[in-house]
């Protein structure tokens, strides 16, 4: 596919390397000529210097023939220009745009109508939205919903002690007592799509497949404590701030919100609803942290415009003993060092947004054979994509014993209809279902029989 | 540096080129020369051999690939293909000595045109066609060859760009299309119709089909290998005619060509590059046509060899339709200034290139005015849009580096006592990648006069030229081998 990105910064740096990666042609705009230049000589793209709204430039960009673009720059309005324009140049055209001013989130829907934009991102919100489901359902790390929010994919850590250590995956019904499936194990930063014949270790990440009901279950059984947050302490105003604390505000969530910046507090103060307490003052600051009580809250979220500053206050929630700790990062460079940190939940919105584009990406490429969502797993190194079953597909009807999968892929979850199954050996797949498969990172599925050896 | 990466890199290159030395042998074996099948026979059993081995050994290689690798691998793959191309010469001893066949292969890869042999109609057909081939291969570039074929997993790699920065010649080198693997096999489709158009004229001019072969391929790489002693001046006024016109079309920008297919004709005729290379072009004509006016029996003989030489040396090839080394003095130095200025960008061609001319000239434009008025700001401007500063700084680093290799060229052949004129000429056309000088090293005459040092010497001038001289200096660079 032939896909236009405007604004080459971080986003569009993550989207131009995953999109490049699947072989799409891509051509950059930004008005950076340094940073195009870079991304050129890293990827295998075009990039085309000037103001992404003008007409000219996206005439060289060849807009015309081009199928999507994405508006990525840091102004909404030139993002929403830049997409009206492709759109008035190129009726066919697709268009995304990231939209991040909470002003307009009420009138998002309405906008994308007057602006004929197919899809808008909005980062902050969508990472709001991820914190605030970790907040809901404490103990995993991770959650990400597939086959309209009926399965689920949950990162959980295996700590010191816990049942799970040193048992084998065939074993594993027996002792958690319910169905589940481990699709993907992280030890040391290397990802392994595990066999019957594995045996979990303390320190692992285990990524589970589970139904929703089945989840609970599972928390229950391994003694995870699944009590619901009642006071978070908020580290940052910013956007993910301000939806968030709105949203658990509204859940009857006890909210203390930290922000360092006087001027903004009195914005949010105006904006927020009055329930929220709004903190004037350092969030690194150990005083101040104590004497609003970070040993008694049951969540801390640290997303201050600084990564050392949400990873350092982080680190100290979790030796104050705050049972969850999500901390945001705008940078993913620095993976394996999180880990060995121990931070409890990371949340990268770039990352977010840009899975979301991807996905969009995908289900553009082909309605049938190509993958319905994706989903990247353990920080990219491994995928769970989402398929639909045609009458091309092989072997329909025979049980997954009989079928000879490639190394590291694994069929997680079948759905047939309304019924989402976990599967076993003896279990099959019908035209029609929707079959997830997890697979290491690397390997290019690109349709469903790809999968087979 | 990943010397793997290098190697595989290498290994396809000598595949492709004994692939490539495949229709020689046939030639060869078609006509019965029995020297040339054995001496093609050997090279393609060693090229491929070497080739498969290297393969064999770099099979599993990383990809990290950066500007370093990039432009070592191409310098490494130029000297690789001279090193086995000019093996079938050595083999079937019609040039026996190692260094004349590697001064002949480099200049014809590099579409030079220079040749060391008195009597080139004494070769053989199969080791002809293989000195024509060179040039249309070098013409284009090899590694923008294995750019096309390269196979579609190679995705989302950004180093390919370093590669074609480092071939493709211009100062300011970009894809045309998002791909570079569509970017190269564009290129190619255009540079493989516009060699058969060319064919085709020739052979309406009842040209052999042979001979119109090799011309067609001296012609499209700008190289300038004559198949008979006197080049293209025994040939018909129709004959010499086409050649001038497809010497000067492959001489364009082949982004241009792109631009008329996509319909973009506006850009085309805006484009400031190719203005100024029309307009030198015509001017040259018309000098030159003045200048040796009474030499010719008629106007028309007078403007078609002023067109002819103009539009040969322009374009780098050295053609040659009539001895212009007996015109008088200004229309040979109008010549030797012609050598230098090169044509287009992004062309087939060699020498300064009308781009970077352009660039200089309006650098200097701008710093003159700078020196009136210091706090002046202006930026140079190319088609209306702004030139980066890196860029223009390259160009100049570009004209220094150019400068120090000339004259540096031009002592070390001193040596070996001919002329002066004979020796600027020398290095002006080697490092040009024109072919023929003046004087010894005229139209008429070849560059067996050298001694194997200063063969050496121009050989190097000959790859520097056509590389745009970075990679070369980068291969002998200290700082390239020092472990990081």
């Amino acid at each position: 596919m032939k896909i236009i990105i405007a604004g080459d910064g971080k986003v569009g740096l993550t989207l131009t390397q995953k999109l490049s990666a699947a072989g799409h042609d891509l051509t950059l705009i930004d008005s950076n000529q340094r940073v195009l230049d870079s991304s050129v000589e890293r990827y295998d793209v075009m990039g085309v210097q000037g103001n992404c709204a003008s007409m000219r430039v996206l005439e060289s960009a060849d807009v015309k023939k081009a199928d999507l673009l994405i508006a990525a720059t840091s102004s909404d309005e030139v993002n929403l220009l830049c997409g009206m324009t492709a759109h008035g140049l190129n009726p066919r055209i697709h268009t995304i745009a990231r939209i991040r001013n909470p002003e307009y989130g009420k009138q998002i829907f309405t906008m994308r109508d007057v602006y004929s934009l197919s899809l808008m991102v909005n980062p902050e919100k969508q990472a709001a939205r991820e914190i605030e489901r970790l907040i809901r359902y404490p103990g995993f790390l991770q959650r990400e919903t597939f086959a309209k929010s009926r399965v689920e994919i949950v990162e959980l850590r295996i700590q010191k002690g816990s049942k799970l250590c040193d048992v084998a995956l065939m074993n594993l019904e027996n002792v958690v007592k319910c169905k589940v499936l481990v699709c993907a194990v992280s030890r040391g930063g290397v990802v392994e799509i595990p066999s019957g014949h594995f045996i979990l270790r303390e320190g692992d990440h285990l990524f589970i497949t589970a139904t929703a009901e089945m989840l609970t279950q599972l928390l229950r059984n391994l003694g995870i404590i699944t009590h619901k947050a009642k006071r978070v302490i908020i580290c940052g105003g910013g956007r993910i701030g301000y939806y968030l604390s709105t949203w658990l505000a509204k859940e009857g969530v006890s909210v203390l919100l930290i922000e360092q910046d006087e001027a903004r507090c009195e914005e949010l103060s105006g904006k927020l609803p009055p329930e929220v307490c709004i903190i004037h003052g350092d969030a690194s600051s150990q005083f101040l942290l104590e004497s609003e009580g970070i040993h008694d809250c049951d969540a801390v979220v640290t997303m201050t415009g600084m990564d050392e500053m949400n990873m350092i206050i982080s680190l100290y929630a979790q030796t104050c003993g705050v049972p969850q700790v999500i901390t945001k990062v705008g940078h993913m460079e620095n993976n394996s060092m999180q880990d060995s940190l121990g931070l409890g939940s990371v949340i990268c919105p770039k990352e977010l947004c840009c899975n979301t584009i991807v996905r969009y990406v995908r289900a553009m490429q082909n309605t049938t054979g190509a993958a319905l969502t994706l989903h990247n797993i353990a920080e990219g190194q491994a995928e769970a994509l989402e398929f639909v079953v045609d009458a091309d597909t092989k072997h329909i009807g025979e049980p997954l014993r009989n079928i000879r999968l490639k190394r590291n892929i694994l069929i997680a979850c079948i759905s047939h209809g309304s019924k989402t199954e976990i599967p076993n050996g003896d279990s099959m797949y019908e035209a029609g279902n929707s079959v997830i498969i997890v697979a290491k990172g690397g390997m290019t599925l690109l349709q469903l029989n790809d999968i087979f050896e | 540096m990943n010397y793997k990466m290098m190697g595989k890199f290498l290994s396809q290159i000598l595949i492709v080129e004994a692939g490539f030395m495949v229709p020689a042998l046939l030639i060869s074996l078609y006509t019965g020369s029995r020297a040339a099948v054995y001496g093609f026979g050997l090279s393609i059993l060693i090229t491929a051999g070497v080739g498969a081995l290297m393969y064999y050994f770099c099979r599993n290689s990383t990809r990290r690939f950066f500007a370093r690798e990039g432009m070592v691998c191409v310098a490494g793959s130029w000297i690789a293909i001279s090193f086995f191309g000019c093996l079938p010469f050595v083999f079937s001893r019609e040039i026996p000595n190692f260094v004349d066949a590697l001064f002949e292969i480099v200049s014809g890869f590099t579409t030079t045109g220079s040749s060391i042999l008195g009597d080139v109609e004494a070769l053989s057909p199969g080791i002809m066609y293989w000195r024509s081939f060179s040039h249309w291969l070098g013409g284009m570039g090899v590694l923008v060859f294995l750019l096309a074929l390269s196979p579609n997993g190679e995705r989302g790699k950004g180093y390919t760009m370093h590669l074609l920065r480092a071939e493709s010649p211009g100062p300011n080198v970009n894809k045309l299309v998002p791909k570079m693997r569509t970017t190269a096999r564009i290129l190619y489709v255009i540079y493989m119709v516009l060699t058969f158009i060319n064919f085709l004229f020739l052979l309406l001019g009842k040209m052999p089909v042979f001979d119109a072969v090799c011309t067609a391929f001296g012609t499209a790489g700008t190289g300038g290998f004559g198949i008979r002693n006197d080049s293209i001046a025994g040939y018909s006024p129709y004959i010499q005619n086409v050649c001038t016109v497809f010497m000067f079309l492959f001489g364009i920008n082949f982004s241009c060509y792109y631009l008329l297919l996509v319909r973009h004709v506006k850009e085309v005729l805006k484009d400031q590059e190719l203005r100024l290379y029309i307009i030198i072009f015509v001017v040259s004509i018309l000098l030159i046509t003045f200048n040796v006016r009474g030499l010719y029996g008629s106007w028309e003989e007078t403007i078609r060899h002023a067109a002819f030489q103009v539009s040969s040396i322009m374009t780098t090839t050295g053609f040659a339709s009539t001895d212009f080394d007996l015109w008088p003095g200004f229309s040979k130095a109008l010549l030797l200034c012609l050598m230098f200025v090169g044509a287009c960008a992004g062309s087939t061609a060699g020498g300064l290139k009308m781009g970077r001319l352009l660039l200089i000239l309006k650098n200097l434009r701008r710093n003159i005015r700078r020196i009136l008025s210091p706090q002046r700001v202006e930026v140079v401007r190319m088609n209306g849009n702004r030139i980066g500063e890196d860029v223009l700084n390259n160009t100049n680093t570009y004209l220094a580096a150019y400068g120090v290799i000339l004259v540096g060229s031009f002592l070390l052949i001193s040596i070996d006592g001919l002329s002066m004129t004979t020796n600027v000429s020398a290095v002006a056309a080697c490092f040009n990648n024109i072919g023929p000088g003046f004087d010894v090293v005229g139209p008429t005459c070849n560059f067996s006069v050298y001694s194997w040092f200063s063969k050496l010497v121009l050989i190097f001038d000959m790859l520097a030229g056509r590389l745009e001289i970075f990679p070369m200096l980068v291969l002998f660079s200290r700082s390239t081998w020092r472990h990081k």
